[in-house]
């Protein structure tokens, strides 16, 4: 018999959590649902939109009653659980129904706070909390004339906004000075109340509701002060109440929430909770992003797998009124320990705060140019360090130079045609409506669903925006500890330790001891975790091949017809007729169609099929060449300017300098593609700035500089050192890349690791730490004993056969 | 199907675990997959969404991920896993005495 799990609160966070638990234990409880609206499970988020009329109510159904039929889960709509009886472990609901449990899920979310003024049971004066308030609110638009909304916060704006478009004249009571003051600075929000009284709203700031008027039906409002306001209808929005009576009357420890521990478990056993009606550490949350995270954590345990653990969440804020583009996360006040950096463009409307404390983002509020919303946000939680770009940060990321995004910088006003990534061809309009119609909440389901950000990822932050716009502060950000992936929770740095400290020498040891939850991972944790293996292991591991993408498997690169392009290597860039003629040879020979030079002074042959890269590899081998790893996360180029061999102006040689650290480098597996280049003056001919590591020659040495990319985000490199010597260029080459090879994530380029460790804390370690570097070449070289052998040679020898011949040829009757 | 027309491809071990090998034929190619748990599958080594040979992807449990663009393709039938969408053909496999049997009547799209 299966045991019986009982959810009582059939809302996002429950329901959330049952998801969850199905995908990770879908035959584990026979599993019942209760309810008090009459509804499956739908999209609160959204009663915003329904309300402003840009939404039919149906789109906002997450789980329809189909849902629950077709996995087996039996769902009481619209009958609330009134007592709870945990000695006997049943309860009973309003209708006289009872059902026993084995483990019970309370998720009874909250109701909103209606003050207790004299008249506020009159007609007419309701809360914003679900989809009958909405109903209520249109039903009173159609018939009446005046609304007044009391709270002018997150919630009361929405309401107002919507009441407004449904042609009702809308006052705002506001006891405080500024609107939205959790949210927002007197700044921010005056330049918002500004905007909204523009669009027609009327505000009556801090004023004090004192009592409503009306025989039955509200017909005004008066304030302390003795004026007063007419009013049909009376929104209350200041505030929501965790919801947890049913706890409490059985006994469960509640203060303002149920409390619960970071299992989600409350003092019962057998009783876990989760969404708003809890209290976590002392928080209670009324976003949909940490009662996800809650739910995620609750699954694991309601499955028994018990290694997830809530440490509770920092949210962020935005309002979700089109056309208005506002954005706040942490404290975004401070004190006499914080700084503040602030940007304001009044004839824009552009302004942007940004608390700092010792050099740490604590708090942000943007107004009219959110963009770099989610990417202060994200600098917040990881704590990032940001001495190193402070000066730069107010004009955010892209200010850096995002290619093909030009000006999008105020999301909320493009057109819905605005072209948003530039690779699939994705429109913003094209994204919202996914985001609302199939109720996405993370980045991730947005690019399933829609492509975008799925290919090159320059527009990931203006999708994270999007997101973020549309289902306001309640989109699901990349939470702080990103998972590598969904066969896991733990992140890429948990699991690199897990490798090391448990001398995890296989990809299925792994899997097992650190309880991957897919049999096999998937194609995005295997090629991570082949590398991290050899990366730790060197001369041990033994190299998963049927965890490289293709082209790491075969040693080329594929192409979009399924043929193979193959660039062989050239030491610095530097060539000689000898191999120019064998290139011919194998291009007249192989009847190749193309032959190219690259970005990286290399020769790549176009056209080649799979079965014929052997032959053309042993050809290349006779004449010298080895494979030029075009195709591989690892040392790709080597870029060289001729140097003081031949230029008047070169201080020093360059391309002697570049043969020789290609011959150091070449062959070593890198969490990304690496590019090296070296510059013979300061006129930079081999482009040193934009690569992972560059040296620009002067007259008293080098220059050494790391972190640059001149890809889908052109980064200049940031200077790490002066030295004097070509052996000091070359420790220092070799420190900087095994440093990289060992802390970096797999697929994270040096650009983006340098922004997020911080340039100085990469000096500490290379240029500060003189054992340090030492160790760190001397690991580079062990490596390297290992990483350099041609692996094109090795397959002409024979090495993985099978991979380059078919497993039969059928003659041509036989096919049907 | 009574009249279906066994073709013996060769043996399991010819084909890597996790790993595919191509059948080829006129027509064009068969992919043939052997999973972790050693099942083996056929599909047209064409991945519906912009043709890439699904024979040079990663195999996950039962699935396929496209060297292209990463699509996820069922190895039972042929079909992208939500929410992308789209069908490639499967081929009859079975494995009698460690010999690999192809049929080629596809049964997919």
């Amino acid at each position: 018999m299966k045991e019986k799990l009982i959810l009582v609160g059939n809302g996002m966070a429950g329901m959330r959590a049952l998801e969850e638990l199905l995908k990770i234990a879908p035959d584990k409880y026979d599993i019942t649902v209760f309810g008090a609206e009459p509804h499956g499970n739908y999209n609160r988020i959204m009663l915003s939109p329904v309300l402003s009329g840009e939404m039919p109510f149906e789109d906002t159904l997450l789980n329809d009653r189909q849902w629950y039929e077709d996995n087996g889960i039996t769902l009481h709509a619209g009958d609330p659980v009134e007592h709870l009886d945990r000695v006997g472990r049943q309860v009973k609901t309003a209708g006289g129904l009872s059902a026993d449990y084995d483990v019970l899920l309370l998720a009874t979310g909250s109701t909103p706070f209606i003050i207790p003024v004299p008249g506020h049971e009159l007609q007419g004066v309701i809360g914003f909390r679900d989809i009958k308030d909405v109903d209520d609110m249109l039903e009173a638009s159609r018939d009446y004339k005046k609304a007044v909304v009391i709270g002018g916060g997150l919630l009361g704006l929405e309401a107002a906004n919507g009441l407004l478009k449904q042609g009702m004249e809308v006052s705002v009571v506001h006891i405080g000075d500024t609107l939205m003051e959790r949210q927002l600075d007197k700044v921010a929000g005056k330049l918002l109340k500004d905007s909204l009284e523009e669009r027609g709203l009327n505000f009556l700031m801090e004023a004090q509701t004192e009592v409503l008027i009306g025989d039955e039906r509200v017909k005004a409002v008066r304030f302390k002060d003795g004026s007063e306001v007419e009013a049909d209808l009376v929104v209350m929005a200041v505030g929501i109440r965790p919801n947890f009576s049913l706890a409490k009357e059985a006994g469960l420890h509640c203060e303002r929430g149920i409390v619960v521990s970071d299992t989600m478990q409350t003092f019962d056993p057998k009783i876990y909770a989760v969404g708003e009606c809890v209290q976590h550490r002392g928080n209670t949350y009324g976003l949909v992003a940490p009662l996800f995270e809650q739910a995620k954590v609750c699954a694991n345990h309601l499955a028994h797998m018990g290694i997830a653990f809530y440490q509770g969440s920092i949210t962020s804020t935005k309002l979700k009124v089109t056309g208005i583009d506002l954005f706040s996360a942490g404290d975004f006040v401070g004190d006499e320990t914080t700084e503040e950096l602030v940007f304001q463009d009044a004839s824009r409307g552009v302004y942007k705060k940004l608390v700092l404390k010792e050099n740490r983002v604590v708090g942000s509020v943007l107004y009219g140019d959110t963009i770099d919303g989610t990417w202060y946000f994200q600098l917040l939680r990881d704590g990032t360090d940001v001495t190193d770009f402070r000066e730069n940060m107010l004009f955010g990321q892209h200010h850096l130079g995002d290619s093909g995004h030009g000006e999008a910088d105020q999301l909320a006003l493009l057109p819905d045609s605005t072209e948003i990534c530039g690779c699939n061809g994705v429109c913003k309009g094209d994204i919202t409506s996914a985001i609302k119609q199939h109720g996405l909440f993370t980045l991730d389901e947005v690019k399933l669903h829609t492509k975008a950000a799925a290919s090159c990822g320059s527009c990931t932050g203006l999708v994270e925006s999007l997101l973020a716009s549309t289902v306001g502060g309640d989109y699901e950000s990349a939470p702080s500890k990103k998972p590598m992936c969904g066969c896991t929770d733990f992140t890429h740095d948990e699991v690199r330790t897990g490798v090391k400290e448990n001398e995890l020498k296989s990809i299925p040891d792994l899997m097992k001891f650190m309880n991957w939850n897919t049999s096999d991972g998937c194609s995005k944790c295997r090629p991570a975790l082949n590398y991290y293996m050899i990366c730790a292991w060197p001369g041990e591991y033994d190299d998963d091949y049927q965890s490289r993408f293709i082209n790491e498997r075969v040693h080329a690169n594929i192409q979009k017809d399924g043929t193979y392009s193959v660039v062989p290597r050239m030491f610095g860039g530097v060539t000689s007729s000898k191999e120019l003629r064998a290139i011919a040879d194998v291009a007249d020979k192989f009847n190749i169609p193309e032959v190219k030079v690259t970005g990286g002074q290399r020769i790549d042959l176009f056209g080649v099929t799979k079965e014929q890269l052997p032959e053309v590899w042993a050809d290349l081998n006779a004449a010298g060449m080895i494979s030029g790893h075009a195709y591989g996360k690892s040392l790709r180029t080597v870029k060289t300017c001729v140097g003081s061999n031949w230029c008047r102006f070169g201080t020093q040689d360059s391309t002697g300098l570049g043969i020789s650290i290609e011959h150091i480098t070449w062959g070593s597996w890198t969490p990304h593609k690496y590019k090296i280049a070296v510059s013979g003056c300061p006129r930079n001919c081999a482009e040193a700035t934009i690569k992972d590591f560059g040296i620009v020659c002067i007259d008293s040495g080098y220059e050494l500089h790391i972190g640059g990319n001149g890809g889908i985000k052109v980064r200049a490199t940031d200077l790490l050192c002066k030295v004097e010597t070509e052996q000091e260029a070359k420790d220092y080459c070799a420190a900087f890349m095994q440093f990289y090879r060992e802390e970096a994530h797999y697929l994270e380029r040096t650009a983006p690791w340098i922004e997020r460790v911080g340039l100085t804390y990469v000096k500490e370690k290379i240029v500060e730490d003189n054992e340090g570097r030492a160790a760190l070449v001397e690991r580079f070289h062990e490596s390297q004993k290992y990483a350099q052998v041609d692996p094109w040679a090795e397959r002409v020898a024979g090495k993985d056969e099978h991979e380059f011949k078919p497993l039969q040829f059928v003659p041509t009757q036989k096919a049907s | 199907m009574s009249n279906k027309q066994w073709l013996e491809v060769g043996v399991v071990e010819d084909i890597p675990r996790l790993g595919a090998r191509v059948v080829k034929i006129e027509s064009g190619d068969i992919a043939v997959f052997r999973t972790s748990e050693d099942k083996i599958f056929a599909l047209r080594d064409k991945c519906p969404h912009k043709g890439g040979p699904l024979s040079q992807g990663i195999v996950q449990g039962e699935n396929v991920a496209c060297p292209l663009h990463d699509w996820k393709i069922k190895l039972v039938s042929g079909e992208a896993t939500a929410p992308d969408e789209g069908c490639t053909a499967s081929y009859p496999v079975k494995v009698e005495d460690g010999n690999v049997y192809l049929s080629l009547t596809a049964t997919g799209a």
